[in-house]
């Protein structure tokens, strides 16, 4: 195995993590407020279908990318009204969203499939693709996966650096307190939550734009559960989800690249190996020793009535 | 006015049950994709397309798209049974039994099932035979590969997948003795995304001539994108990738519809097993990429014209596994049931067989 290959193989694990990355990133914020939302799969599907449409009709991939990024946050919106205003249990209302995003995305989408947009071209970034190595692997992907490393830089910055981050925080760990001080826990979990949908779109937007580039019904293909156990495996730390994503991304091509090397392997259990990873992931962390350090908000599922007390 | 409307509505079924005795032919179609997914259901829809142009108002077709291979199927197939059609085509291997089963159920529907090998007193099958496509492309991209090296996504692990394999890899070797197949298996007939890591993982390892068993155009977009050639799959895809696209081996289902509509209407029809290629018109070798350069399209035109004429027949022995076991005999060709049980890589083959 030659270092052209490896490069070649971890430049595809970033290209596969990617729309994983999108969407933990989402999912983290969202969880930190204290809101568990499983409609990622859905959200992401009609982010996909939705940008595809409008690309297809525009012919402009970045209203595309607008059109997914919009229609993300009106179906996490719906999630959120259901949640937050009427009280409705976050477990529920999100594999609803999903079932319901899988559905519609199909019916709003099934003039176009087998179509195909023009996507984005890569940009290779003049001296950082120069880096031995490392320059070829990071610097040389299209545009999505260089919004995707800005932004894991500016969530884990407002995250962990700012009041934004704080306030956040407080409301996802003990919403009551944070109500006492003054902050607007329904309007903080509301914003969480439309981030949440926003990135989904994006992520959605990713796999029907730049990946194939086109649309299929449910091409999301379960990513949206992955990223779910994503942001568990990673204890709720951004750092650890971007390692996490490339992780799965790699474990999700690993079986085409073994095959062509030809290995004997069942290429049926190969392709097992992302969904094992994330079950073993999820046993282990699931395991009471660990909960300790699991850093799970702790109002986590929890819906929030403002006229109770604690 | 609701009593009004309701007195139109009662007009028409009366206007419709007296229309009965000269109602036309009814056919019915199953298809497992949707009919936009530019490869196998979208073949099949233009088949039927061309079919009722062909009939005009003596016919009426109906289809159903997107029919999962499962207890749906049996369903969708016994409601076009009562919904009175006189013919139905199932189109998937999937809708075998389904098909099966509906048929002894509606004993005067006549039933028609494409890739399968069950049939019955009104139910009989139909095919392609996809490897005289794949001996063909087999023979341009072992003219045209730098690497020596194709790349193959398959589908399932069955033996029209592994004739397949073997048809491109025999094509290949006779213009080029080096030539390498690489083979990654999917296990799905359409999911662009994977269809797409695949393309890019064989990519990373040298190949330069892209062949699919897959439904998607994205196998050939990715080849397009990264510079690569390759070869169209059950339809016309050279518009997703102009300069990649070497050509299309393209699925014709009309010839066999009509004859076959024409034979039920007559009550000339017997359930047989069909195999239709490049003889029957319908498989095509389309859109042949006019950058290629000449001696390949000559001998892309020479190899298609002696499989059509009968002069070459891929399948003809002596025929080694890639264990070295004699799997076809000396001046033996394949019976058509010995086709449909190809289990076995012809010697030449690195890679194992699944499982």
């Amino acid at each position: 195995m030659d270092i052209d290959f490896i490069t070649q193989i971890l430049f595809a694990a970033i290209k596969t993590g990617t729309p994983l990355l999108f969407i933990a990133l989402g999912e983290v914020i969202c969880e930190k407020s204290g809101v568990l939302n499983l409609g990622q799969e859905g959200m992401m599907l009609m982010g996909a279908v939705v940008g595809f449409l409008a690309a297809y009709t525009t012919g402009s991939a970045g209203l595309g990318i607008f059109g997914a990024i919009f229609m993300g946050m009106i179906m996490s919106l719906i999630f959120a009204f259901l949640v937050l205003h009427l009280g409705a249990n976050q477990v529920a209302t999100g594999l609803a969203l999903t079932i319901f995003g899988t559905g519609l995305s199909a019916f709003v989408g099934a003039d176009v499939v087998g179509q195909t947009v023009q996507g984005f071209q890569p940009i290779i970034i003049p001296l950082l693709s120069d880096i031995p190595l490392l320059g070829k692997i990071l610097f040389t992907h299209d545009l999505l996966v260089y919004v995707s490393f800005a932004m894991a830089g500016s969530v884990a910055y407002v995250a962990n650096r700012t009041r934004t981050g704080l306030v956040l925080k407080a409301v996802g760990e003990n919403p009551h307190a944070a109500n006492a001080i003054g902050i607007k826990v329904l309007r903080v979990r509301y914003c969480a939550i439309m981030f949440g949908g926003a990135m989904a779109g994006l992520s959605g937007a990713y796999m029907s734009l730049v990946y194939t580039p086109m649309w299929i019904e449910n091409m999301s293909s379960g990513r949206g559960w992955i990223a779910l156990a994503l942001v568990v495996f990673a204890s709720w730390r951004i750092g650890n989800i971007m390692l996490g994503a490339y992780l799965f991304g790699l474990a999700s091509i690993m079986h085409l690249v073994l095959q062509g090397m030809g290995w004997s392997i069942s290429p049926n259990l190969l392709a097992m190996l992302p969904y094992v990873a994330t079950v073993l992931v999820m046993v282990i962390i699931s395991a009471d020793k660990f909960k300790e350090k699991l850093l799970a908000p702790r109002s986590l599922g929890k819906p929030f009535d403002p006229r109770q007390m604690a | 006015m609701k009593f009004k409307s309701l007195l139109v509505g009662l007009g028409l079924v009366a206007g419709i049950s007296i229309a009965q005795a000269e109602e036309p032919f009814k056919v019915g179609f199953v298809y497992v994709g949707p009919i936009g997914d530019h490869g196998w259901s979208y073949e099949h829809n233009r088949g039927r397309e061309e079919l009722q142009s062909f009939f005009g108002d003596k016919i009426e077709t109906t289809f159903v798209e997107n029919v999962p291979e499962g207890a749906d199927a049996q369903r969708v197939i016994t409601q076009l049974a009562k919904a009175g059609n006189d013919l139905i085509f199932t189109t998937s291997f999937g809708f075998m039994n389904p098909t099966l089963k509906v048929s002894k159920r509606f004993k005067k529907t006549t039933f028609e099932h494409a890739t399968g090998y069950k049939r019955s007193k009104n139910m009989g099958t139909y095919t392609l035979r996809t490897y005289e496509g794949r001996y063909v492309s087999g023979v341009a991209a072992g003219m045209l590969t730098k690497t020596n090296t194709i790349g193959y996504i398959a589908s399932f692990p069955i033996p029209e997948v592994f004739r397949d394999i073997n048809a491109v890899y025999m094509g290949a070797k006779t213009v080029n003795p080096d030539i390498d197949i690489k083979i990654v298996w999917v296990n799905t007939w359409y999911d662009p995304g994977k269809e797409t890591d695949a393309a890019n993982a064989l990519i990373d390892q040298g190949v330069d001539i892209m062949l699919q068993h897959t439904d998607s155009p994205a196998p050939l977009i990715a080849a397009q994108k990264r510079g690569i050639k390759g070869i169209g799959q059950a339809s016309d895809m050279s518009h997703f990738a102009p300069d990649a696209h070497i050509f299309s081996i393209r699925d014709n289902w009309f010839p066999y519809y009509l004859k076959t509509t024409q034979a039920v209407m007559d009550g000339t029809y017997k359930p047989q097993d069909f195999w239709g290629g490049f003889k029957d018109d319908m498989l095509n070798v389309s859109s042949i990429n006019t950058n290629l350069p000449i001696e390949v399209r000559a001998k892309i035109d020479e190899t298609y014209n002696a499989i059509r004429s009968g002069e070459l027949k891929p399948f003809t022995g002596p025929i080694k596994d890639n264990s070295g076991k004699l799997v076809i005999e000396a001046n033996h060709t394949l019976t058509d049931k010995e086709l449909s049980q190809v289990n076995w890589y012809i010697e030449g083959i690195k890679a194992k067989m699944p499982n």
